[in-house]
């Protein structure tokens, strides 16, 4: 079972060929994008962007970035977006089991581990760049992954190709000990940083909210790039 | 690797070497013989410079001769032949990925040996050796269910049990060659 390796050599040979011809390979669909998280005082707010690319294409004006984990834990996916997807089903599977092993509500820091030591295992080849946030026994917890393995554990986090314009908006703005409110304004202003200045990130905003007991999933939170309304007609006139 | 002082084994790289355990007891043999996996020998390779850490421990002899139909080489799907290509992996994680289980166990087995003794780790390696023996007929699958609730793997998901599934494989063995083969009337 697991990653076969048959074929990497004879894809090596025809990404040769194809580049004598001067064709180039499809691109993996990427979520560019622009995902964070803040921790505010009673919990965790967590927001992405909804557009998926492929090359310079948009492939999804409308996709769902924020994965589900456990009914605790949510986590913001940036790279390859089919490396996202199954990374984060296959840590809810874990943790689903792990939680009926220990009989306890799942910790953040437990998904943590357990998506830091996957990615670390697959040495970068599994670009996952995540955003992983929610409230446990020990409080909210917030903490950014980035594909190699590497974790951080922030009060405010961004990842993503918009992640410099979403963190610009935190610097300013962030502190402390905020309200629920405040938070999830701050957040959607971050992300609306990413979209409206990165190419890689647009369309809606959605937010997720978890706090103790709580997840507010609103999805789309705001619709900052509606699709312009049509006002001439050019039909023929009978 | 035939250390004379036996105390480590020389690959620093691989977490637990063989000979960690081996090595302490009998320090005159080689660690080769209370393992049966491939990556025994891999523990010599970690630790040289170069193209040689690379390489795959063992080359399939048929792989040296042409393949696919009409006895000619296959040149669309595995390109065009040379030594380099067969001897170096085609993928920079293809030999850590199938050493993965292995160096797992090994380092299991060696944190074992350090806190409990060396009893621990034999006494386990006598129940792998048992519940791997159960099987199904040479041809079917096995689920491994002894093996892997000894290991602590059946109680989490990974890439291997959801890609290429070896019961959802296109291929299958002739069932009645494998049965003869494996009792040797053939």
């Amino acid at each position: 079972g697991g990653f076969s390796f048959e074929n990497c050599k004879r894809n090596a040979v025809l990404e040769g060929e194809a580049n004598k011809v001067g064709c180039s390979m499809p691109a993996a669909r990427k979520t560019g994008t622009t995902i964070c998280g803040v921790v505010f005082k009673d919990g965790v707010v967590l927001g992405a962007d909804t557009r998926a690319t492929e090359g310079m294409i948009v492939a999804d004006k409308n996709c769902s970035k924020i994965h589900y984990i456990s009914p605790n834990i949510y986590c913001c996916g940036a790279g390859t977006a089919a490396d996202t997807e199954m990374t984060t089903q296959i840590i809810s599977s874990n943790l689903e089991l792990h939680a009926l092993s220990t009989g306890r509500l799942p910790r953040v820091a437990t998904a943590n581990r357990m998506l830091k030591q996957m990615l670390f295992r697959y040495q970068g080849y599994i670009g996952a760049a995540l955003v992983l946030g929610g409230v446990d026994c020990n409080g909210p917890h917030l903490y950014s992954i980035y594909p190699h393995g590497s974790t951080d554990k922030l009060p405010y986090v961004t990842m993503g190709s918009g992640s410099l314009a979403a963190m610009a908006v935190f610097e300013d703005r962030y502190k402390p000990d905020m309200e629920e409110d405040e938070a999830k304004q701050l957040v959607r202003d971050a992300i609306a940083a990413g979209i409206f200045n990165d190419l890689g990130s647009g369309s809606n905003i959605d937010l997720s909210v978890i706090t103790k007991g709580k997840v507010d999933y609103i999805r789309p939170h705001d619709e900052a790039n509606k699709k312009g309304v049509r006002t001439g007609d050019y039909k023929y006139k009978k | 690797m035939n250390n004379t002082t036996g105390l480590f084994c020389k690959s620093k790289l691989t977490p637990v070497c063989t000979g960690c355990v081996v090595m302490k007891t009998r320090p005159n043999r080689i660690c080769n013989t209370v393992y049966r996996t491939e990556s025994g020998r891999n523990g010599i390779t970690m630790n040289t410079r170069g193209l040689r850490s690379q390489l795959k421990d063992s080359v399939p002899v048929a792989g040296l001769c042409p393949q696919g139909a009409y006895g000619v080489q296959d040149s669309l799907r595995s390109g065009f032949t040379s030594v380099k290509n067969e001897l170096l992996p085609s993928h920079p994680l293809e030999l850590s990925e199938k050493n993965f289980q292995p160096n797992q166990d090994k380092m299991n087995f060696s944190t074992l040996r350090n806190i409990q003794g060396l009893h621990a780790p034999l006494k386990l390696q006598m129940e792998y050796r048992a519940a791997r023996q159960i099987q199904r007929l040479p041809f079917l699958q096995s689920s491994n269910l002894a093996l892997d609730t000894l290991r602590g793997n059946d109680e989490s998901i990974g890439f291997e049990d959801i890609l290429n599934d070896p019961t959802q494989s296109e291929m299958m063995g002739e069932p009645h060659m494998m049965v003869e083969y494996k009792l040797g009337l053939l």
